[in-house]
């Protein structure tokens, strides 16, 4: 007999299995917005030119293959941590801050949930926004805190419950744990505008909240990496000191690489070194030190002038493609015919789009069309192209009139 | 770390080599692998441990987890282990670590969730070898059920390994005591020179019908340090319980970094898949373990021509990386404070940092340390 005998099959990744049932189909006109990856025009995976440049200067530079420190990357950490809070941000420049590479966005998630599950004793609930990205509640709940929700998307409106969001947040227990998208908002793509960012911030002050903001998109929401970092440096200029999970999955096209931060705002320097060392202890055990490719390529975009520059670009190009195709699609639903409002398609940003496609409506989607979807009638908006943008938009006109 | 004779990190040849394949390939892109890693690193990566005529690979009861480092293995398998093993989430269940081991194995269980953490008999330093009857009694004496920590070869820090015959009377206990083994394998080919020699005891167990696990890091015979690859290598009872246990592993992957870095899983993939550049790699693994083998030789006939006091047979009968000298506290400080030689405590000296420039003036230095100081 096993030692495993009494050991359940794990549940299906829901994800997945919209990808796996894809890949089954045989009709050419099928569409995978289940993706969570960007895709060009010709809905390939696009490497960007500046990591294949950064690339080609990594290997002429002959490198040994040492162990990286376990915090990681020097010049990478601090680069990161300029991106998201400013080069003119105080915290930045006074040193108030540690920032330790992460395994991407979830490595980095996962440290800070154990580094508060192990520091911040005054409380164990997290709440997040409802919805959130499905992989929050695991990672925080095996890090041993507790999860709670705020009111976010309403479903009424296909956008921000923002009184309903003010109301939950303005009743969270004093020194509670809030997760804020920083932009580009997983799953919805609905983010706060910049003046109700700022009612947020006086809110989440007022009841002395710890505040971690995931920050997967910066630079792919907008095309602007200063106006999508701009909620978290209020956050900041404001005196409260977040902690940060950032990801270079999707802004640089690494996702296989694992290039992430996390980064902790303290009171002064001596509290960031003392914070340092506890988050060192945390990862020693976990993997001991984290991966250098993605984070060499990262470090040498970020500080490296020209290549910054065109980085800068081609990550505004990847953010206007798929604001390209939110136009398109509802126009194209226009010319359909359809009657319903879906300004909410221009109106949500970054990466994925809640349709308000109800679950039945999905299965028909998927049955009759092709067109693969979650069930919470989530797209990825960076699987739609101006090839298959009118037939996406004869879809779901079909399935709705 | 490997140090060549001029004192420097060594870069594969292979390693050079199939990187500048990877780099011209531009069919290759930076999406996602997935959860459980590269399909073609982990079949081969498990491969490598168990055998090309492993039974367990041949009757489909094998499973592997592409992981960060041999760390990122142990994490993960810790992990299953505190959720799934002995009941269900069961954080008593005594976990016992070498007395000395590695310092990260104690960490990597305590942060898992065990609770019990306990030392077994290992290191004699009377004799400087296996304090095997140490060992076997621990076992004896251990909760049924208990998870033990074993090296696979090249223990770390002392360098000492069992015989085979001494590994066949540890499985023995093991077995008739129910005793869980999770090996740690981050050494192979490094130790011996030998793919197959260094994995003779995890291939012993596999024979003798254990489940185990087996933590992989292609840290070192890789030279991949930086790259983080490892593997988990999971051998169960049947395919079916091998497939359940893989798919919560997938699910506590998922909460840790989701998925793994794909750079050094791609260089050890390739290599291994290939017959010509794994016979190449098989090269350059001899040639690091040649050279740290050649050092000890070259030491331990120093001292004995010097007639530095005690016996120094066990600078050659120990093997790997690491060499428990036998140096007490006091003359470690000596080594370090009056001939600048740095070196742990315990009196473990990496071999690696030993040259053919730096042999002389370390026996030397060793010799007075130990005429010195008492």
């Amino acid at each position: 007999s096993s030692w495993w005998s009494h050991v359940e099959m794990g549940p299906p990744d829901p994800i997945l299995g919209v990808t796996e049932a894809y890949k089954r189909d045989t009709n050419s006109k099928k569409m995978n917005l289940g993706v969570g990856a960007y895709r060009d025009d010709n809905g390939k995976p696009y490497v960007l030119n500046c990591v294949r440049k950064a690339e080609a200067m990594i290997a002429a530079k002959k490198m040994d293959k040492e162990y990286l420190p376990i915090g990681g990357l020097a010049d990478f950490t601090r680069a990161s941590a300029e991106l998201a809070l400013g080069e003119n941000s105080e915290a930045f420049k006074s040193g108030r801050y540690v920032t330790v590479q992460g395994i991407s966005g979830t490595g980095s998630l996962r440290i800070g949930a154990n580094f508060l599950q192990r520091f911040f004793k005054a409380s164990r609930d997290v709440y997040l926004p409802k919805p959130s990205w499905g992989n929050h509640t695991p990672i925080f709940r095996d890090a041993g805190m507790q999860l709670q929700g705020y009111r976010y998307y309403d479903p009424k409106t296909c956008s921000l419950d923002f009184s309903g969001a003010m109301d939950d947040i303005s009743k969270i227990p004093e020194k509670s744990i809030i997760l804020l998208h920083a932009c580009a908002h997983n799953p919805t793509g609905v983010d706060p505008r910049q003046e109700q960012w700022k009612e947020l911030a006086a809110v989440v002050k007022k009841r002395n909240l710890l505040v971690y903001f995931d920050m997967a998109y910066q630079g792919f929401a907008s095309g602007d990496i200063n106006r999508d970092a701009w909620a978290v440096r209020h956050f900041i200029e404001q005196g409260i000191n977040i902690v940060l999970s950032q990801s270079f999955a999707k802004n640089m096209g690494l996702y296989g690489e694992r290039a992430g931060a996390f980064t902790v705002i303290c009171s002064d320097a001596d509290e960031a070194k003392r914070v340092e060392s506890q988050l060192k202890i945390l990862i020693r055990p976990m993997y001991s030190n984290p991966p250098v490719n993605g984070a060499r390529i990262a470090s040498l975009i970020l500080n490296t002038p020209d290549l910054r520059k065109e980085w800068l670009t081609e990550v505004k190009g990847m953010a206007d493609r798929i604001i390209s195709m939110r136009t398109q699609l509802v126009s194209n639903l226009k010319k359909e015919g359809s009657s319903h409002n879906w300004q909410h398609i221009t109106d949500q940003i970054g990466m994925f789009c809640f349709t308000g496609l109800k679950p039945e409506q999905v299965e028909r989607l998927i049955k009759e069309f092709s067109v693969y979807m979650t069930k919470d009638g989530r797209i990825s908006v960076a699987g739609v192209t101006s090839g298959n943008v009118g037939y996406l938009a004869h879809a779901i006109h079909q399935v709705t009139k | 770390a490997y140090r060549t004779d001029e004192g420097q990190p060594w870069v594969l040849p292979v390693v050079k080599k199939v990187e500048q394949m990877i780099a011209n390939d531009n069919s290759l892109n930076h999406e996602y692998l997935p959860i459980l890693g590269l399909p073609e690193f982990r079949a081969n990566a498990s491969r490598i441990a168990l055998g090309d005529d492993s039974p367990a690979i041949k009757e489909n009861r094998v499973g592997s987890v592409q992981s960060l480092g041999g760390t990122g293995a142990l994490r993960i398998g810790a992990e299953f282990l505190r959720r799934w093993y002995n009941g269900n989430n069961n954080t008593a269940t005594p976990v016992y670590v070498s007395a000395p081991s590695w310092e990260n194995h104690n960490s990597v269980f305590m942060d898992a969730g065990f609770k019990d953490i306990r030392t077994y008999h290992y290191w004699d330093a009377a004799k400087r070898g296996l304090d095997l009857q140490g060992l076997l009694n621990d076992m004896e004496s251990a909760p049924e059920f208990s998870i033990f920590i074993l090296h696979a070869c090249a223990h770390n820090p002392t360098g000492t390994d069992p015989t085979p015959e001494q590994w066949k009377q540890i499985a023995a206990v093991m077995k008739r005591r129910s005793l869980f083994p999770f090996f740690d394998s981050a050494y192979q080919g490094f130790a011996s020179g030998s793919l197959d020699k260094d994995a003779w005891a995890v291939r012993y167990f596999v024979s003798e019908g254990f489940e185990l696990f087996c933590a992989q890091s292609f840290s070192k015979n890789f030279g991949l340090y930086n790259e983080r690859v490892g593997n988990l290598t999971v051998v169960g009872k049947d395919a079916d319980n091998v497939q359940r246990v893989l798919s919560q592993m997938e699910k506590i992957v998922r909460t840790t970094w989701s998925n793994p870095p794909s750079q050094g899983a791609r260089i050890v993939a390739t290599t291994l898949s290939s017959p010509q550049l794994f016979d190449e790699w098989k090269g350059n693994v001899k040639t690091m373990a040649d050279r740290v083998l050649l050092m000890r030789s070259e030491l331990r006939s120093r001292l004995e021509a010097l007639g530095t006091p005690g016996t120094w047979n066990h600078i050659t009968e120990q093997i790997g990386m690491f060499s428990f000298t036998g140096l007490n506290p006091k003359q470690v400080e000596y080594m370090i404070k009056e001939k600048h030689i740095y070196l742990m405590a315990s009196g473990r000296i990496n071999m690696c940092g030993l040259t053919t420039k730096n042999l002389d003036y370390v026996a030397k230095s060793i010799h007075e340390a130990v005429t010195k100081i008492q």
